[in-house]
């Protein structure tokens, strides 16, 4: 593979991680005043997905979205804005973490409602073929939103329609602290469904992030074919609490030991390791891309922090689509 | 006897005593088993009654509300939880076309016995999805019976009077009022469905308030005492059905009424409990009745509009000082300061929910 997409690849996995954990020392501060779901440990599906894609084709996604967001090419400073719920943030405050936007490289928005966004990524996807254009949507989604019954409606009017959309499945084996051992039987296979609905569907490695872009490289070139719509799930883990800044293995609804498997297998660290082992990257390399990506994290903080609030009166604001702005 | 305890723990009390008392109760809810126990209201249940009791559910609340009504047909009384209400608006088909007038749609052969806990909040940006408040659109519905408890004595009396009802119940929880302490009995008691509560005696004006804002009424009935106004604070305890003789006595005693709710205003339930006024002793009032409510608009997330979305006591004390012909005052002229800030509910919490 080509040695400056694998540097990519590597960039936004580490760009994401750092991120997510400025974010994460900062939230005590308590100046992030609004739920955040961290996606440390699932960065290379993000990454591996959206390597593939260009900047028409549309994304949509959950409310772990920090990664999808970012790893689209979304705003970093009107998305650190956001969640210190300034007025210069994505949604000028409206929306907060769980509520990303970026229009500019057609990030159409995530929300946290469970598999909300599976058939509007859908509908967009129709939009596109209605109006005869040649993009392709991806929705990503986690384990617990293909237990809602909007995941089957969805997959059924895609594959009838032939829809240009990717489902993407994060499978981190847990929704909140329920383990899929109480929400899906053990005979359940994700990929057997798609396929019965007559939709395209793969599996791969979600924390290798060359097997995420294969994956996907495949799943979308299916579809720029015009073969209909594609499925691929992987298997990944949250490396942080559900919600918030810390860790919460404490709680006991996952095991130590478990989490120090995955642990073992970080995206970021293993890819890290396997560049420098086949001299695809130098150590010196890295520490730019750290630093860089440090000072860009710095300067979008500061950005929010300096942001002003919205006004008040923009409470009343953005109801309705007529409404015109009072200042 | 009975002790100081939270309102949460009030919900965990009855709870345990309803699985304890009667082998048709079930406890069912994304969750629900888990470490945090729904903020705690469900807490060591399974180890207690059994995870064919208690348990856990796919996040599929659509289908799961009609395969909860479906065991209540043949007998069961289950209760299910939503960590928040927003979540539960996946299975409005399941509740209005089906739960709801399952026993009027077969003349009466057959009843619908589920219990659906919701919960409300707000604070620490929680935002447009997750702190919806929404009594009215259940209250609408011919069929449900909507209940919003605002102290831990009737938590405990209105779940178990919920479950005991051979009807839909929808219970709907204040997060804030979780940590609020009460005296709650230790015994197995109902507060009666339907049955609004007079929490301070007055004879100037009546506020009829609900859930957690029936304590911001009651702060500031305090404060206009100060100014010499006699406020009659009523806790509706069940918004559906309205407890019309209590809220049409207290106003036709005062002669002026004030609804807040914790509600968008449009077509919610301050409007309906004005109606109700004006309908049935428009004769007894001296003034407009006037209504203290959530605008129009959905919840923001960023706190520095969080903050002046939700009405406060200040908000009633000068709606009712307008009410009297009285110039409004400032929080600092009234004298209310806050020692938290206004998007969390006390003290030590840090966030996020
Ligand atoms: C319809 C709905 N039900 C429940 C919730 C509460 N909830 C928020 S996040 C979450 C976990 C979802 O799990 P999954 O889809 O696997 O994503 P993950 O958090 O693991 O990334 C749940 C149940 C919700 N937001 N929406
Ligand atoms: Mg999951």
């Amino acid at each position: 593979m080509d040695k400056a997409l694998l540097k990519k690849l590597y960039y936004e996995m580490l760009r994401i991680r750092l991120v997510e954990e400025n974010l994460a020392s900062l939230y005590s501060e308590q100046e992030m005043r609004c739920p955040v779901h961290l996606c440390a440990g699932q960065e290379a599906i993000a990454v591996g997905v959206c390597a593939n894609l260009k900047t028409d084709d549309y994304v949509m996604s959950n409310h772990r979205s920090h990664g999808h967001f970012l790893a689209k090419g979304g705003n970093l400073n009107e998305m650190m804005a956001e969640i210190y719920g300034k007025e210069t943030g994505c949604c000028h405050g409206k929306g907060g973490s769980m509520h990303l936007v970026d229009l500019s490289v057609n990030y159409l928005g995530s929300t946290p409602i469970v598999a909300g966004t599976i058939p509007v990524g859908t509908g967009v996807a129709f939009g596109t073929l209605l109006k005869g254009e040649k993009k392709v949507t991806v929705v990503f989604l986690g384990d617990a939103a293909t237990e809602e019954g909007v995941f089957y409606e969805s997959l059924n009017f895609a594959s009838l329609k032939k829809l240009p959309v990717l489902f993407v499945s994060e499978n981190n084996f847990y929704s909140v602290y329920s383990p899929l051992s109480v929400r899906q039987p053990h005979e359940r296979d994700n990929l057997t469904i798609a396929k019965g609905h007559g939709v395209y569907s793969d599996k791969g490695t979600g924390n290798d992030v060359l097997d995420v872009y294969r994956v996907a490289e495949k799943a979308i070139k299916h579809i720029r074919d015009g073969k209909g719509p594609a499925f691929i799930c992987f298997d990944t883990y949250r490396f942080r609490e559900h919600c918030g800044p810390n860790y919460d293995n404490k709680l006991g609804y996952r095991l130590e030991s478990e989490y120090e498997e995955w642990r073992k297998r970080c995206p970021v660290v293993t890819f890290e390791k396997k560049l420098l082992q086949k001299k695809d990257i130098d150590q010196e390399t890295i520490d730019t891309y750290k630093n860089k990506i440090q000072s860009e994290m710095d300067e979008a903080v500061l950005f929010a922090k300096n942001s002003p609030f919205p006004k008040v009166s923009e409470v009343y604001t953005d109801v309705y689509a007529e409404e015109k702005k009072n200042d | 006897m009975t002790r100081e305890i939270t309102y949460g723990q009030a919900i965990l009390e009855a709870t345990d005593q309803l699985l304890a008392n009667d082998k048709s109760v079930y406890l069912i809810g994304l969750g629900v088993p888990d470490p945090k126990g729904v903020f705690g209201t469900t807490v060591g249940l399974e180890k207690k009654h059994g995870s064919n009791r208690v348990m856990d559910m796919p996040v599929a609340e659509n289908g799961m509300t009609g395969i909860i009504l479906g065991s209540s047909l043949v007998g069961m009384r289950p209760i299910m939880t939503h960590q928040r209400i927003d979540f539960m608006l996946l299975s409005l088909d399941q509740i209005i076309n089906n739960a709801a007038k399952w026993h009027y749609m077969f003349g009466g052969k057959m009843k619908a016995p589920i219990v659906i806990r919701l919960i409300i909040g707000r604070g620490w940006g929680q935002g447009p999805q997750h702190s919806q408040s929404l009594q009215a659109l259940f209250a609408h519905i011919p069929g449900l019976k909507v209940v919003m408890p605002t102290t831990p004595y009737d938590a405990k009396g209105l779940l178990i009077a919920a479950v005991k009802d051979d009807n839909p119940v929808i219970y709907i929880e204040h997060r804030w009022l979780h940590n609020i302490f009460g005296s709650v009995p230790e015994d197995f008691y109902k507060v009666e469905i339907g049955k609004a509560h007079k929490m301070a005696e007055g004879s100037d004006l009546t506020i009829v308030s609900s859930s957690y804002m029936s304590l911001e009424a009651l702060k500031a009935a305090d404060f206009l005492k100060k100014d010499g106004i006699s406020v009659e604070v009523v806790d509706l305890r069940t918004i559906k059905p309205l407890d019309k003789e209590t809220i049409l006595s207290s106003v036709k005693k005062t002669g002026r009424l004030l609804v807040v709710d914790g509600g968008w205003r449009s077509f919610g339930v301050a409007a309906e409990v004005m109606a109700l006024a004006t309908e049935n002793c428009y004769g007894s009032l001296k003034a407009a009745p006037v209504r203290v409510t959530f605008p129009d608009t959905p919840t923001p997330t960023s706190w520095a509009l969080a903050n002046h979305y939700y009405p406060k006591a200040i908000d009633i004390i000068n709606s009712v000082r307008t009410m009297f012909n009285l110039p409004v005052k400032t929080e600092a002229e009234i004298g209310i300061s806050y020692d938290v800030p206004l998007d969390v509910p006390d003290k030590s919490f840090t966030g996020p929910f």
